[in-house]
Order: structure tokens, then sequence, then C-alpha cells
């Protein structure tokens, strides 16, 4: 029986892993994830999980020995968040390159400096050419579910890489909603077991990990790396499907709402992606035909879809909780204009950078933004497409 | 199962590499010959070994194989000729151009 | 545990041929016989941080491991076996797994003194049931022979030149085995390639086979780095050994243990005279720099007599 309680993002998230029971973690605590491995470290004191938990030195050996394990052949895992991302940067680009399923839940947080501890997406963003999927969560429930679904995607044969389940620091981390849980029993049989093909302790066949690769071969081993990520939009769905028998929630590669007859949208991913949902709900009472696109599957991207969902709106504005330093804007402001080029799209594009460093951002704020949009639309011109929402100046 | 590294040639093509390049198995450096690195090698007198096996452990070669305690011919395709061995023996049973 | 030298010889070789280490590489000697620490029938996960070691024994797709390898990164060796030895835990408590398994970790001078450091003293400090060996060459050579803080003082490497200002590396070199004994882990252990390797058996079986985090340094002398006639490695460690320059001995749950006391303790110099990387200390004038680097040597073989005194 599925139960409701009132539990923060790190708590639920926590109770996720208690659920499926990983095999090995390793975590070095950094604000605002620390909670997930201290709910974890108490689940092991009171002996309702098995699994060796590492209390590290670092977030690179958190990475490293989540890296250790996996390819010992231990369903592993870490958690952290914006400079801990950071420290285990070379790591991810291994972890991915070896192949190996391993999971992160990362709570995002805005990277230094100055040193701030509240909520943008800068550290994933960073991340998001390193070979991860990444999964991005609105609120608790959502973090909560993504934990669950994470290595039924990330093992799937198709697949085998690793994945970074995402929620904002402090907004959905520690703030506490009402959320329902999965029984632990469903999960247990909705994860199954970990049954990779080869691995370090496997006492029939030893391997080797982790080779030098001259020219000849790296370029092949980089074209057949990114098949797995090829495949994984696919799996992403696939697993979704699933878990919407056992939860009866469904999940897409993005959520779309009131995009039917939409003329203006917003693309964005995480909470706030519900402040957008209270302003589109006020605007619609008005009249105005606006909608959003919520990215859930930001890697691998994508982009045709996206196109598709947006192939009758007349302006567009996408939103970047990270600086991408470009002066064109930031990184899904790039995916996404990329994507309406290759798809012949005649919408306005204009890209906001907002919300870095746990910057609020209040139903009004997005009210603005549909009125800029408005406009654009007006004007026939996008004006500055890289713009900044809520800078004083 | 152990990987066929026969079929893993430096015209592989991507789709028939090993997924995230391990390979499965173990020891498959036997089959890329370090021999061919020098020319100089050191030359083994079977009469003159009392089979202490003092050249075994300094080759960093493993070239030296050893089977029932005593010690058999030098493996020349890897063997790289670094003369170590000549000066471990204390019989005078291993010679090497060069190294006295 | 006794040493049958000839048993020892006889066991299957763990370190296959065909790596591509230099010829002479004194790497692959430490490997080879620390490897045959392990019993027979024993499983292992071998380590390696980035170095010279790990793109000559695993260059895709010729593997020189018997055993299972993983290498992860430069500086994270410690950290890497950690999981895995994590990893045999948790498989065996959920009973996926029957077979004994041991954890050895290869890394050069500067994947452990220097880079690797932060996360070899965490793995030291959480106990991990691994052996981590420092090959130590004094200098990283993977990449040309660069100083590290294993380098010894005066030796002349590409980033301490020795030169009309210079005379090579300033610095003394860092006491790693002291570091390490003092993470209270309970095996550490000083080595090197004498006494047809008894010592180096010995500690290696030792450390495979103590419960819990074992270090062992172990000096391996490297050809192209320290300049010395190649055959000559066998006698590079024995004047090391017997200058006192590179004395044997083992700290047992804290305990300090000399193994070996030279009946005439040689000059330094004897020990540096071969090497080219230490050829201007033997230049006319520079005699203050052998006095110095004597000195040195003087020193820590005092501290260590006085620790293992007590």
């Amino acid at each position: 029986m599925a139960k409701r309680d009132r539990l923060s993002g790190n708590e639920a998230v926590a109770i996720a892993l208690r659920q499926i029971n990983p095999d090995v973690f390793p975590a070095f605590p950094i604000t605002p994830s620390t909670e997930i491995p201290q709910y974890f470290a108490s689940f092991v004191a009171n002996g309702q999980v098995d699994t060796e938990f590492i209390p590290v030195e670092s977030e690179h050996s958190s990475m490293s020995a989540a890296i250790g394990a996996e390819a010992a052949g231990a369903r592993s895992l870490t958690a952290t968040s914006s400079c801990g991302l950071a420290y285990m940067w070379e790591e991810l680009y291994i972890a991915a390159s070896n192949r190996l399923p391993l999971a992160l839940a990362l709570v995002n947080r805005a990277l230094s400096g100055p040193i701030n501890i509240n909520c943008d997406h800068s550290d994933s963003m960073g991340a998001r050419d390193a070979g991860w999927i990444q999964i991005y969560a609105e609120n608790n429930q959502e973090a909560y579910d993504n934990m669950v679904q994470a290595y039924r995607i990330a093992e799937h044969k198709d697949v085998r890489l690793p994945i970074m389940i995402c929620q904002d620091g402090f907004i959905t981390s520690h703030a506490v909603e009402n959320i329902e849980l999965l029984d632990d029993a469903d999960v247990k049989g909705f994860v199954g077991e970990y049954e990779p093909e080869n691995y370090l302790l496997n006492p029939e066949c030893p391997m080797a990990v982790g080779p030098y690769s001259i020219t000849d071969y790296y370029m092949e081993a980089k074209r057949n790396q990114a098949e797995g990520m090829k495949n994984a939009g696919r799996v992403v769905l696939e697993v979704a499907k699933e878990f919407a028998q056992i939860s009866g929630r469904e999940y897409g590669l993005f959520e779309e709402y009131c995009m039917e007859d939409a003329e203006r949208a917003v693309v964005i991913i995480g909470s706030a992606a519900g402040t957008t949902k209270d302003a589109i709900d006020r605007l619609r009472a008005q009249g105005e035909k606006v909608g959003m696109v919520k990215i859930r599957l930001y890697r691998p991207f994508p982009a045709e879809e996206i196109a598709g969902a947006l192939k009758n709106v007349k302006a567009v504005a996408i939103m970047d909780r990270a600086e991408g330093y470009t002066n064109h804007g930031g990184p899904l402001g790039a995916d996404v204009m990329a994507a309406l080029y290759r798809a012949r799209a005649n919408a306005f594009a204009v890209n906001y950078v907002y919300g870095l460093g746990g910057r609020d951002v209040r139903v009004e704020d997005v009210e603005s933004i549909y009125a800029d949009l408005k406009q654009v639309i007006e004007d026939g011109d996008a004006g500055e497409t890289y713009r900044y929402l809520g800078i004083r100046e | 199962m152990a990987t066929d590294i026969t079929k893993l040639g430096v015209k592989v093509n991507w789709q028939d590499l090993t997924e995230g390049m391990v390979i499965a198995g173990a020891g498959t450096s036997k089959d890329f010959n370090t021999g061919e690195w020098s020319t100089a090698k050191p030359q083994f007198i079977e009469e003159k070994c009392k089979q202490c096996l003092l050249c075994v452990p300094v080759c960093p070669d493993s070239s030296i194989p050893v089977k029932d305690k005593k010690r058999l011919a030098f493996d020349y395709d890897h063997c790289k000729g670094c003369g170590i061995c000549v000066k471990a023996c204390p019989f005078g049973a291993i010679t090497m151009e060069g190294v006295k | 545990m006794s040493y049958n030298f000839k048993e020892t010889m006889n066991k299957p070789e763990r370190l296959a041929p065909g790596h591509r280490m230099c010829a002479g590489c004194g790497g692959t000697i430490a490997v080879r016989n620390v490897l045959r620490g392990l019993h027979e029938g024993d499983k292992a996960v071998i380590g390696n941080a980035t170095g010279c070691l790990e793109v000559s024994t695993f260059t895709y797709p010729y593997t020189a491991w018997e055993d299972s390898y993983i290498h992860n990164a430069f500086e994270n060796a410690g950290a890497t076996m950690s999981g895995v030895e994590g990893a045999y835990k948790a498989l065996k408590r959920k009973g996926k797994l029957d077979e004994t398994y041991k954890f050895i970790t290869f890394g050069g001078d500067g994947g452990t003194y220097d880079i690797g450091m932060q996360s070899l003293s965490g793995a030291m400090e959480r106990n991990h049931d691994m052996v981590y060996v420092c090959y130590d060459n004094g200098a990283y050579m993977n990449t040309g022979i660069q100083r590290s803080s294993a380098t010894p003082m005066y030796a002349d490497t590409t980033t301490t030149p020795v030169g009309t200002k210079s005379n090579g590396k300033p610095q003394n070199r860092k006491d790693l085995a002291s570091v390490i004994a003092a993470h209270d882990v309970p095996y550490v252990a000083q080595t090197t390639f004498v006494q047809n390797f008894k010592d180096l058996h010995i500690k290696a079986e030792k450390a495979i086979y103590t419960p819990g985090a074992a270090f062992l340094n172990i000096m391996a002398p490297c050809p192209r780095g320290w300049r010395y006639n190649t055959p000559d490695i066998m006698e590079i460690c024995r004047l090391g050994v017997e200058t006192c320059y590179w004395p044997l001995f083992e700290v047992v749950e804290g305990k300090w243990i000399l193994n070996y006391e030279p009946k005439k303790k040689l000059p330094v110099e004897d020990f540096l005279r071969p090497q080219g990387r230490f050829k201007h200390l033997f230049k006319k004038g520079n005699e203050y720099l052998l006095e110095a680097f004597q000195k040195e040597v003087d020193r820590r073989w005092e501290e260590l007599l006085f620790r293992c005194s007590r």
C-alpha cells in the first residue's frame, strides 16, 4: 500500500535509497545534500539496509570509491552538491567512459565563488557534457520517483551509463511537502538485482578496467560510449511506463503545461516550473495563451521532441539557472535554440539567466517574462536575446 | 567470458570495441612482442646453471619461466635485454654482449 | 612466515610479460615480487594509480595482470580500492560471493607521496583491508623525470635541473613511511631488492595477510631517471641499504622494528656515485653538498634507531 507522508526532498531521496538498498554508498557531506548520507547512515546504524557505507575524506574520493565499487560488481552511488560535484569532475568522465551505471543524488547549488549555499544549476550544467544521464525534479515527489527509476535506466543493457538525479537545493531538498511513498516491496521488485556481465569480483573470469588507449582506439571508444546515450531516451520512457504501473504517476522526457494552443512558452528546469505553472494559471484566467515545457531529461537532450512541443508557439523564453559566459546565454538556451534551428522553427527565442545563488523567483517575475514575450511578438523582433531576470541595475 | 583480443586490432570498428573498454580475462599482454625492442639478448649457458633461480625475481619482464623449480630457456618474445640477470647469476651461466 | 626461495620462485607468475615498461625497470620487479606474497588459490584485485606502470601494463587490449585490475586516475588509487573492498564486504554480507579476495594497490611516488596523498591517507585511516604499495623511484618518471616530494635532496631532475645557480632539488625527501605509520595502521614496512628478496617477500605476505590497512614503501630504481648502468640495479639497491639511505624496517601495530643493520655503515657517496642524477655532487668544490647529504642520512638513521629502540 502506498503511504502518504510529509517529507523534505532529501529525506524522500534517502527513503528511496533505503528501499533500493544499494551495495555501496561512499559519501562526503556538503550543503545542501548532506542530509541524504546522514539519513542513510542512520538506516545503516539501525540495520534497515545492509549497504556498505563509506564515509570518505572528500567528494573526489566518494566518486572514486563509487567507481571502484561499481566496477567490482556492486550497485553504488553517492550524493553531493556544488563544489563537491566540481571536485569530482574528472571522475564523472571516468565513470561514464567505463560504462558504470552508478547513481549520483545531486542537490543543485551554486558554484563558488563567491561561495554561496543556495540553489542554482551551475554545478550540474557544468557536468552536462560528462556523459552522464541527467534527470531533474520540480518537487519532492519527483525527486523520490526519479531516484526509484534511476538504476533501471542506468543499468539497462542498451544504456549502461551513470545517472545524475537532480533536485533544487533547499527549495525542494529542505522544504517539506506531502508526498506519496511506494511500498518497500514494490520498489525492491521494480528495481531488481544488479547483474553486470563483467566485474572485478567475478570468480569465473577476472577483468581489467581503465586502460590506456592509443589514438587508434580513442575515437571509436567515444563513439561506442555515445551509443549508450542514444538509447537512453527510449529507455527513460520505457522505465517511466513501468513505473506508472506501480505508482500511477506518469513521466515523460519533459512535461508540457497548457501547451495545446500556447502562443508564448517558457522552457524551464526544476522547481521554478511550479512557480511558472502558477503564473500560467493566472494568465490563462485572463485569457492569455501561455504555456510551459518543463525539462525532465536534460542529458541526453530530447531536441526533436522539444522542438515538436514548441512548433506552434510565436515566442519562447528559455530559462537558464546558470551562467554560460558565452555572451549569448546559458546552456539550456543554446540547446533549445539549436533544436529550434534544426526544426526550422519560426518562433522568436530569448534566453534568461535567472535565480542564481538562490535568488527568489516569484509568480510576478514569470508573468513579466510572458509580458516580455508579448512585446517581442508585437515588435516582430526578439531584441536582446541574452537577458537577466530580476537583476538590479 | 574472456574477451577475444584478436578481434580488437587497431582497425576495429566502434561497434566491436568492448563496452567501457574493459577486457574480460587476464594476461593478454603475452600476445604483444616486446622482444623486438632490443638486439642484445642474454644467453643461457645451461651447463653452468645450478638452478639456484636467483635470476628469476630480478627480471622486470617475467621472461625467465620456471617449471618444477627449474628455470627454462629465456622468453625472447618478451625479454628486452636489460642485462640485470647477467649480474644476478653467481655462476656465469648468463652472458650478454656489453654486460660484464 | 618462513621464506623458501625456490618454492616462492616456483609460484605461478601474476604479472605477464608483454607489458611496455622500460628495459631494466625496477617498478615491475617490485610488482612481481609483491604478488608472490599472495597465497596460491587466493584471488586478488589489483589497483593502480596512473603512472608508468599503468600505461604500460594495460594498454588496450593488452593487460599484463593475471588478476582483476582497476586503474581509475592518478590521485585516487586509495579511494578507488576503498570502493572495491567495500563492494567485497557488501557482496559477502549479501551472500553473493564465496571466494576470498585480497586487495593490492600500486602507485609510484608521484601518485602516492604527492597527488594521491589525500586519497591514500583516507583509505589508511579508514583501515580498509588492503595493501597500498608505493614503488618509489623518487620522481615523476612517466612524464619525464620531474621532482616529487620523494626525490632526494640535490637530485638533478627536469624541474630541479642543476645549473649555475642550482644544485638540484633544494629540499629533503618526505618521510612517507613515518607519515603512514602515524595513521596507526596495523602494518607499515619499507624494503627494496636485497637478500634475494627475502625481506620484500616476507613483508609483502605480512602486508597482504594482516587484516586492515597496510602500506609498503619499496625503493624501485629507475635506470632512466637515476642514470646508472641498467644491469646494476641490484647493486644500487644493496648500496641504498648498506649506506642506511634506505633502511629496512617495519612498524607493526605501532611498534618500530629495524630489520637490518649494516655491519659497517658505508658512506652515502657510495650510493650516489653510480647515479648520473648526482654527478654534480662529485665536482671539485661541491664536497660540502656531499657532507650535507651525509648529515641528513645520519640524522634520519639515528632517528630510526631511536624509534626502534623503544
